[in-house]
């Protein structure tokens, strides 16, 4: 199995929700908010902004950024918890606006892990499928108010501080491909290993259904996550012999600053080692570990000088890692 | 009514949860920790640890459930349990 990563995307709405705009509908001070959560501010789409929308956005992004045309592309992901409605996702409607009529798109209807299980299922199903678009793209927004997405803007009305103060919107991509490498390809990093894992015991401790509030346990979700990103990302290390301070980075999905900074400390590595930007985009679920990705690999146009490891945890539970580095020239 | 290594683990617990929370243990064992505020979410994974290492028991992730730990009585009584 050979599989690479060669590019990543993003996109996130242009409307800056700052926590003194947010805070008076929590009912809590700016400053309380940056305190929980270590985000000073998110993006918020406008009502009319769909998940497929924005994951239309990422996508052409990643494209413009591989130089890739969509109608190579052999194959399409979209993960997403937030999506308006059960059948059809996301995944047709993306897919058709990308000009594709005939690959197969796959919804992988999933908060926060979604991308992560998609680069994972990509990594393996690339040599049979060509190249493959893996987008993350959410509308959370939608989901802390409780509402229909793309039914009802914003309101007026308070929200739950214990949620509404940590999810933004937005989308990324990245593109996999069992091609090695060209030199002129943005990234050349090399898909070594993918641990993915389900525990649906806890199924009920952190739901969303359109329509409906979200619900979540946050003392399980930590308490579960602590242990379950380090432990994925232990596991593909392992396998790959790969000690965890020689990773040049962790771009993991941006849940919290407090737990980014908690998964650093159980994997004995310096904080900043850990790509962070939740501080600017708050929580984006399944959206957040491409942004992170496509942020950083922007900034590091020479490359990682060492091993890079994305990992992910999200309601299920959901959880899991992957390894890459750069590809031998 | 403790015998008294019970009552020995219960202050180790106690001396553990107010190491952690740095504040002092609720007098009630029964009390929720969570709802007065002692612990929170980012607290309770330590404590978690503290625990498995303090006692030398091994949590597994499946018993990582918050409310076996929201007062010194429910985690007392897990411990006890895991020490059997």
């Amino acid at each position: 199995m050979t599989a690479y990563l060669l590019g990543f995307g993003s996109h996130v709405p242009p409307r800056v929700v700052t926590n003194a705009e947010l805070a008076a509908r929590v009912d809590r001070t700016p400053e309380w908010i940056e305190g929980a959560s270590g985000i000073r501010e998110r993006r918020w789409a406008d009502p009319e902004t769909s998940v497929a929308d924005l994951g239309v956005a990422a996508a052409e992004d990643c494209l413009a950024r591989t130089g890739m045309s969509a109608s190579a592309l052999g194959m399409v992901m979209v993960a997403s918890g937030s999506a308006s409605r059960g059948f059809p996702g996301p995944a047709a409607e993306v897919a058709a606006r990308l000009g594709l009529s005939t690959v197969p798109a796959i919804d992988l209807p999933m908060a926060s892990a979604g991308s992560l299980f998609g680069l994972a299922l990509a990594m393996h199903l690339t040599e049979t499928h060509g190249d493959i678009l893996v987008i993350g793209a959410e509308k959370m927004s939608s989901v802390i108010e409780g509402a229909p997405p793309e039914a009802t803007p914003p309101k007026a009305s308070s929200l739950d501080p214990n949620t509404a103060i940590l999810f933004g919107d937005g989308a990324g991509a990245a593109l996999v491909s069992s091609r090695p490498p060209s030199e002129r390809a943005v990234r050349r990093w090399r898909m070594l290993d993918a641990a993915i894992h389900t525990d649906g015991q806890f199924r009920q401790e952190l739901r969303w259904s359109p329509g409906a509030p979200l619900a979540m346990n946050g003392l399980s979700v930590i308490l579960q996550a602590s242990r379950k990103i380090p432990a994925a990302i232990s596991e593909v290390l392992a396998r790959q012999g790969i000690a965890a301070g020689d990773v040049a980075v962790f771009l993991l999905h941006q849940a919290n600053l407090n737990l980014i900074a908690r998964v650093a400390k159980s994997l004995g590595v310096p904080p900043e080692k850990m790509f962070t930007n939740v501080e600017r985009y708050g929580n984006t679920s399944s959206a957040s570990m491409l942004i992170a990705a496509a942020e950083w690999a922007a900034a590091h146009p020479e490359g990682a000088p060492g091993p890079v490891v994305f990992a992910a945890f999200g309601a299920g539970y959901h959880w899991g890692a992957v390894v890459a580095t750069e590809a031998a020239d | 009514m403790v015998n008294m290594s019970d009552a020995t683990r219960r202050a180790r617990l106690r001396t553990l949860i107010e190491k952690v929370a740095g504040k002092p243990a609720p007098a009630d064992d029964d009390e929720s920790l969570f709802e007065s505020e002692l612990l929170d979410s980012f607290a309770l994974p330590d404590l978690v640890g503290a625990i498995e290492e303090e006692f030398g028991v091994k949590i597994p992730d499946s018993d990582l459930n918050p409310r076996k730990f929201d007062s010194v009585a429910r985690m007392d009584e897990y411990i006890a349990s895991r020490l059997v």
